[in-house]
Parts: structure tokens; sequence; C-alpha cells
């Protein structure tokens, strides 16, 4: 049957609008804000993509899922169809699709938002991954055990996606968590409003389907070293995606004051410790009132909404470039003003003051002005003279970026770069023979995606290494027809591999 | 990894107790100078503890604890031989510098007095002249000291009463194994930072390299959080990752002071809301007796 031609004029004009939670009412609780399409909602969205030939945004994502394909099946109500193409790239569909910054992979680069706004790209993702957990899709594939050992090491999203992978192809795999839960950032670090835990569950409980083993408690390096993992463990090959850990403070004076504090220990008080329900988990907070946070990343964005969820009077938001530089999801940023953040943009700290008692009384602040580009292609923010003021607040949480973790550089002989992250060649293979590395640990703090697809790369090169074959993607055969020919050959005899695998 | 059975428990006093904890592979891998993350159960705070001693034939580590806040209180309460930790992960920081110092005095005060044992042991392994200094309020309150005596080739006890060894505070016998010791090499210093940065004090004159251990509040214990940063030689680090022992010399201790005040109001909080709740567990329990 053949199907008419989409075009920007035939397709639905208008997005599909996220059904939310409402400002007033979500700021008092941890419940999630965007509340995911209905069927009718995904349909819609479906309806509105191209399905354009040399589809932009299939290069445009980072694990160049065939974005096209899975929303032509949804769109023809083959829903798992759908799911399998998409779980082909991405292991994690549900956790990505409430997470990427979709602006600026996919949808920033679908055609039709060159008219109108782009195809809602995310949130289909995010139905398809929300119905798969739902309906208990996730394939558990036949696995023939290699009897070869694979120690992974930090239970984010890099650790989970190579997991996933070196189990699929039958090694039998341990994950090895510092801290008492699994998942990573995605635990400890965003919020449940964002990414409810049931979600990070699920796809834990996935992996645990796969036959992986989770150890938390587990401080490799101290515990034991990469080098025991290797010598004395019986391990044939270790992935390390241990992230990017140390948060950065800018050094001004007054930051070890009461009441300053990085946002990676504000998230990980409120969400792996439960400060929100203290007295009755034991971990405290001790929120102020008036709560200035610096940066305007992701986790700025996330410290500012759970100060405000927490309870504090006001939030402000500080950054020393302007909006337009803000590095967040843009929906984050929405959300955020929304609820009632206040933007102070093109400002920045350069002094916390003391009460007298040792806790945060006030900032002092300098105004900035945008100069020439920086290396990193932005705008330079250059303080302006005699703009110095005074800002009131009794709690500063500090987002600004984070350095490398120390612990495996400290007690493994492996090489880190000039910046202290670990250094590894293009197929993520570290200084070490067998140990192999990605995710924010290599590049810096990055995003879930690009963390998931180090992960799934590093597997593909421990399967090398390890000597496994195994096959990466399921056979798809190729349409028949002048499409499907190549000098007047059928596409689907090349290889003779007509077996249909996975 | 979950479930770490206690496996033997001593009181010393009416607020220090030991637990003895199973986990084959910390007994294994601690270094005198590490301290280990603890929660109790599933809705605890992670706490950190020094790693006091650890057995690597029995497959144990050992913890010293001192009753103060809630979550310790709580564990004195209900830590016992047959019952099991929530988490514990270690062993963490960086180990003790135990390296060419032929003499040197360890010292420990309060919490610090379990800790600063096994450093002791390991000066006394790698061949120093070790002088123990311990100090406690009065006589009844003393612990270890055969165990301290079996590693130290000198051991001064120091009581707030004079109850036993000499009367006042530890840097008392620090001054004492100064006066008949000219050639120290380094001083140890492991109890509450008052007390560290006295010992620091009284070595400062002497320029005598004065090591002391930190103990700032901690989250993850895995340099994730900054929660633990302190103030050494005007700049800032993490005592989890970076430390936890630093130049004594160099530490900003007043910084420290305050900064563990942090939670002192949401401490109380917690601690009066414990104690009412085991006020009316015994008061129920009572009632059932009687009925
Ligand atoms: C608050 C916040 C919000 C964010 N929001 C977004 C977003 O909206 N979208 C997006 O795409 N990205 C976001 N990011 C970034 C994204 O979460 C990270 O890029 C991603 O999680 C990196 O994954 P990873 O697997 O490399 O490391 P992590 O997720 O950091 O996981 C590493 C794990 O390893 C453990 N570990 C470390 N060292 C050891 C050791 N020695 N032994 C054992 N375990 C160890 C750690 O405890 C941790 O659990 C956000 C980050 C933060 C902090
Ligand atoms: S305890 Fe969190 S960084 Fe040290």
């Amino acid at each position: 049957m053949a199907k008419k031609k989409r075009t920007i004029r035939s397709i639905p004009q208008e997005r599909a609008p996220m059904p939310v939670q409402e400002p007033q009412q979500r700021i008092k609780n941890f419940d999630e804000v965007a509340l995911g399409f209905t069927l009718e909602d995904a349909l819609v969205e479906c309806a509105r993509c191209l399905d354009c030939p040399e589809p932009a945004c299939v290069a445009g994502c980072p694990v160049e899922i065939d974005i096209p394909g899975f929303i032509m099946k949804v769109a023809d109500k083959d829903y798992r169809g759908a799911y399998d193409i998409l779980s082909e790239a991405n292991l994690l569909p549900a956790i990505c699709g409430r997470v990427c910054p979709q602006e600026d992979q996919c949808e920033g680069v679908c055609p039709v938002g060159d008219t109108l706004e782009p195809v809602a790209i995310g949130r289909i993702e995010r139905w398809v991954g929300d119905q798969a957990i739902e309906n208990n899709w996730s394939r558990r594939p036949h696995i023939e055990s290699k009897g070869i050992k694979v120690g992974i090491v930090g239970s984010g999203p890099a650790g989970m996606a190579c997991a996933a992978d070196l189990a699929k192809a039958g090694c039998s795999v341990t994950v090895y968590e510092a801290l008492h839960e699994p998942g990573g950032v995605l635990r400890y670090g965003i919020p449940e409003f964002r990414l409810p835990n049931e979600t990070v569950d699920a796809e834990i409980a996935n992996l645990v389907n796969l036959g992986v083993e989770f150890e938390c408690n587990t401080l490799v390096g101290r515990l034991f070293t990469i080098e025991q993992m290797l010598d004395e463990m019986g391990y044939s090959a270790v992935f390390i995606g241990s992230g990017a850990g140390a948060p950065k403070f800018m050094g001004i004076p007054g930051e070890t004051l009461n009441g300053v504090l990085s946002a990676n220990e504000l998230l990980t008080r409120c969400n792996l410790m439960q400060a929100g329900k203290f007295p009755q988990y034991d971990t405290p907070l001790h929120l102020g009132r008036r709560i200035a946070v610096i940066g305007a990343g992701n986790t700025a964005m996330d410290a500012m909404r759970v100060s405000l969820r927490m309870g504090a009077d006001k939030v402000f938001c500080v950054y020393r470039r302007s909006e337009a530089e803000c590095p967040a999801r843009l929906e984050e940023l929405h959300h955020a003003q929304e609820e009632g953040i206040e933007f102070h943009w093109l400002t920045a700290p350069i002094e916390i003051l003391d009460d007298g008692d040792g806790n945060v009384r006030a900032m002092r602040c300098v105004r900035m002005e945008l100069g020439e580009p920086d290396e990193s292609g932005r705008r330079r923010p250059i303080p302006i003279e005699g703009s110095e003021y005074e800002f009131e607040t009794d709690m500063v949480v500090y987002a600004i970026g984070t350095n490398p973790n120390p612990i495996l550089g400290q007690t493994s002989r492996l090489k880190l770069n000039k910046w202290g992250y670990i250094e590894t060649d293009e197929n993520l293979a570290t200084s070490m023979a067998g140990v192999y590395a990605g995710g924010d640990i290599v590049t810096g703090a990055a995003t879930v995606i690009l963390a998931m697809g180090a992960g799934r790369r590093a597997a593909r090169s421990i399967k090398n290494y390890l000597a496994i074959r195994d096959s990466e993607t399921i056979y798809h055969p190729q349409p028949v027809g002048a499409e499907g020919q190549l000098f007047g050959i059928d596409l689907a005899e090349r290889n003779f591999a007509r077996l249909r695998l996975g | 990894m979950s479930g770490f059975p206690i496996v033997a428990r001593e009181d010393f006093s009416d607020t220090t107790f030991l637990l003895e904890v199973h986990h084959p592979v910390l007994a294994k891998a601690a270094k005198p100078g590490q301290f280990v993350i603890v929660m109790t159960h599933a809705k605890g705070e992670r706490i950190p503890l020094t790693i006091a001693d650890f057995d690597r034939s029995k497959g144990t580590i050992t913890l010293v604890i001192q009753a103060v806040g809630k979550t310790t209180r709580e564990m004195q309460a209900n830590c016992a031989a047959g019952t099991e930790l929530f988490g514990l992960v270690g062993p963490m920081g960086e180990p003790s510098h135990i390296g060419e110092a032929r003499k040197v005095v360890c010292v420990g005060g309060g919490l610090g007095v379990a800790p600063i044992y096994p450093q002791a042991r390991g000066f006394k392994e790698s061949g120093a002249y070790v002088i123990g200094v311990v100090g406690f309020r009065s006589r009844d309150l003393v612990f270890w000291e055969d165990k301290f005596r079996a590693v130290c080739d000198e051991f001064i006890i120091c009581t707030d009463d004079g109850s036993a060894g000499i009367k006042g505070l530890v840097t008392e016998g620090i001054k004492q194994a100064i006066e008949t010791h000219p050639d120290i090499d380094e001083v140890v210093a492991i109890g509450p930072p008052i007390m560290m940065k006295a010992c620091a004090e009284t070595t400062r004159p002497h320029g005598i390299r004065t090591v002391v251990s930190l103990n700032p509040v901690m989250v993850d214990g895995t340099g994730m959080c900054g929660g633990c940063r302190v103030k050494v030689g005007g700049r800032m680090q993490f005592a989890c990752v970076d430390g936890p022992d630093f130049d004594g010399h160099e530490v900003d201790f007043d910084d420290l002071m305050n900064r563990l005040r942090r939670f002192a109001e949401d401490e109380q909080i917690a601690l009066q809301r414990w104690s009412d709740s085991c006020r009316q567990k015994i008061s129920v329990a009572g009632a059932d007796g009687e009925a």
C-alpha cells in the first residue's frame, strides 16, 4: 500500500502539548512534572514526522537511533515494533526520552522545525519507553554463557549500557557501585520530578534480568584495585564508568561557611538520602530561606527546583552569562521559570559574607557584560567595573561543573590526561590492557545519552578484545524492489545471512 | 554487597563501645588511617567512622564508636553481635603515610583513642620507636591499655582528674615526650578538633612534623559531594579523598569546628525525636509487662 507522501503542509501544524502538573501544585511535591503523552498525543506527533529520506535527526542523535523508523512503527500502531527499533540503539529510552537535550540533538536539526515546531521526538521516545516498561517488553534474548567474567566500575548510564551489551554477549557481568544504591547520577542527581526512581529501577531490573549482578557499597580502587580485578579476581576485562564526580568551587572568600554547598551535595541529600523526609529519615539538609544557585546548567536547574520543593521562600539563579548561553535543557529552563525561580543573568559572586556566626548572610556580586567569544565559542563574560553589590541570601549552592574523581587515579597505573580524566583511544581502551573507560570520567561532565553510547562502544571493543563474536544488530531484510538491489543483486542475499537473529 | 554482620561488641564506658564487623575483603584492604562509611538501616545517614583495627585472619574490622548524636546512640542501643549493618563501604581515604620516621609520638584522645592504635602498630611494625600518648577523662574510662603497651615503646596515659597517669590533657603528655626525646621526627594526633589544634600548637614551636586526621561531616565519602571540604594551607581539600590525614600546622581548625556545627539544630531535633520514641517504646513495653 503506497502511503501518501507527507509534506510540511499536510502534517498537523501544532505540536501535541505535553500534559504537565500545574506550577503552583507541582512546587509542593516531587511527582513528575511532565506527565507523558497519551496514545493520541503520540499519534498526533508521529503524524508530524516527514519521514525524510535522509533523516537529519538520525545524524543529530549521538547514538544514531533510526528515528523515522520507530516513529513510523508507532504511526502504524506497531508499538512493540517501535520499541524493537528504538532499543536497538538506545537501551534506556524511557530515561533518555526524559533527560536528553533534544533541542541540541535530533529535534534541533528536524526540518519540520524550520517552519513549525520540530517533531517532539523525545516525547515519543519516552512514550515508547514507558510502554515497554509497562508491558514488560524488554527482551531477554537467548544467552549462551561464554564463561568470561567482566567487571564494571560505576552503575551510571555508561556502566549500565556496557553491562547490558556484555551480558547479552554471554559474559558474566558484575557492576560495582560505591554508593548503596545503583544508577549513578540518575539516582543521586536527577530528581524524581524529572526522572522517577521507578523508571530507573525498571531499567536496572532489566539488567538484573539479563543476569547482570550489582554489588553496591563497593569502592573500587580502595576495596580492591583495577589491577587486582584483572590479576586476582578473574576478570578478563574491566570497564570504568565512574562519572565526573568532584564538584567545583570558585575559590572566592567565604566558601566554607555553613550554608554553602555543592549542588551534588544538596541533590544527594534529597534524592538518595531523602532529606525531604527528615526526621523520619536521618539525613538533614538544613535548607535556607533565600537560596542562590550559582550556574545555569541542568544541575543548577535541578538544585533550584528541589530547593523550592523543599520549602524555600525564594530561589535565585545566578549566572555569569546571559539566558542565550544557558546550558540547561530548554524544557527545564521553562519549567524553572514557570515555577517562579528568579533569574539573575550576567551576575557573578565574588565573595560570600559571614553573618558573624559562621553562616551565610549575603553574597557580594558583580555584574557582567559579554565580550569576544572564548574558546568555547560563547561570548566571554567580563566584570563591569564598579558594579558590585550585595545579594541577600542565606544559602549558596554551587552548580558550576565538576572535576574528575581522583580515586582510580590514586590507586591504579591508569594514564590520565592533563585534567585528570582517564585517557582512552578511539575504541575507549585505556593505557592498561583489558581496561576500557567511558562516560563522564573520560569526557568530563556530558550527557546521559553520550555516557550510554560510550558504554556500548566500550562493550564492542571489549568483545573484540575478548574475541567474542556476536551479532550487534537484529537482521532486517532489505525491502525488495529497485531500492533493495545493487547492480541487480538483491541486497537481502548479501552475506547469505538470511537468519533472523535476536 | 549488603548486610554486614556484627560479630562482637564490647562496651568501654556508658558512651564508648566497640563493634567488630565481618567483611573479609575490607579487612584485607584496610590500612592505618583509613575510614569507612556506615549506614545502620535503610533510612539512616551515612556516617564516617575510622577503622580502629582490622584482623585479616578473622576477616573483621573494628569500629569504636562514641554515642553522641542520634545515629551513634541508636547504634549503641541496637547494634549487637548477631545483628547487621545496612551499609558499610570502604576503606576510604589515603592511608597514613608510615614512612621514614624513626621516632614518633602517637596521640589519641576522645574519639581518637581507638583509631590511633593501628597507626601506632603500623609505626612499630615499620621499626620506629613509638611513644603512645592517650587521654581519658578518668581512670575507669581507660581501655585498650594492654593493646597499646604491646605496640608502644613508651606509653603515657593522661587523665583530666589525674586518676591514672599524668593529670592534664594529652598536650601535657606530648610536652613530656618532647622533653625526654629531643629527636622526635613526627607526631600523629587523632581526636576532637580542639585537641588536634592544641597538639599542633604544642609541636609548632619545636618544628616537629604533626599529622592530624580530620573528621568533617560527610555524605558519600567518594569525593562527589564536597561536604567534607576543609581548609589546609589556605587551599580547599576534600577530606574523604585528599585526606583524612593532613599537616596539622596547616589546617584551619576554626573553620573545621565551625563546619562541624552545620547541622547542630537538626541533630538536636533528630536526637530529641529519637529519645522520645525510645521512651514511648519503654513505657509501652512497661505497660505490656504489667498487663
Ligand atoms: C544534577 C544533574 C542533572 C543532569 N541532568 C541531565 C539531563 O537532563 N540530561 C542529560 O543528558 N544529562 C544530565 N546530566 C549529566 C548526566 O547525568 C551524566 O553525564 C551521566 O550520568 C554520566 O554517566 P556516567 O555513567 O559516566 O557516570 P555517573 O552517572 O556519574 O555514574 C558513575 C557512578 O560510578 C560510581 N563510582 C565512582 N567511582 C567509583 C569507584 N571507584 N568504585 C565504584 N563506583 C564508583 C559513582 O558512585 C556513580 O554512581 C545531569 C547531571 C547531574 C549531576
Ligand atoms: S564526603 Fe562527599 S566529597 Fe567527601
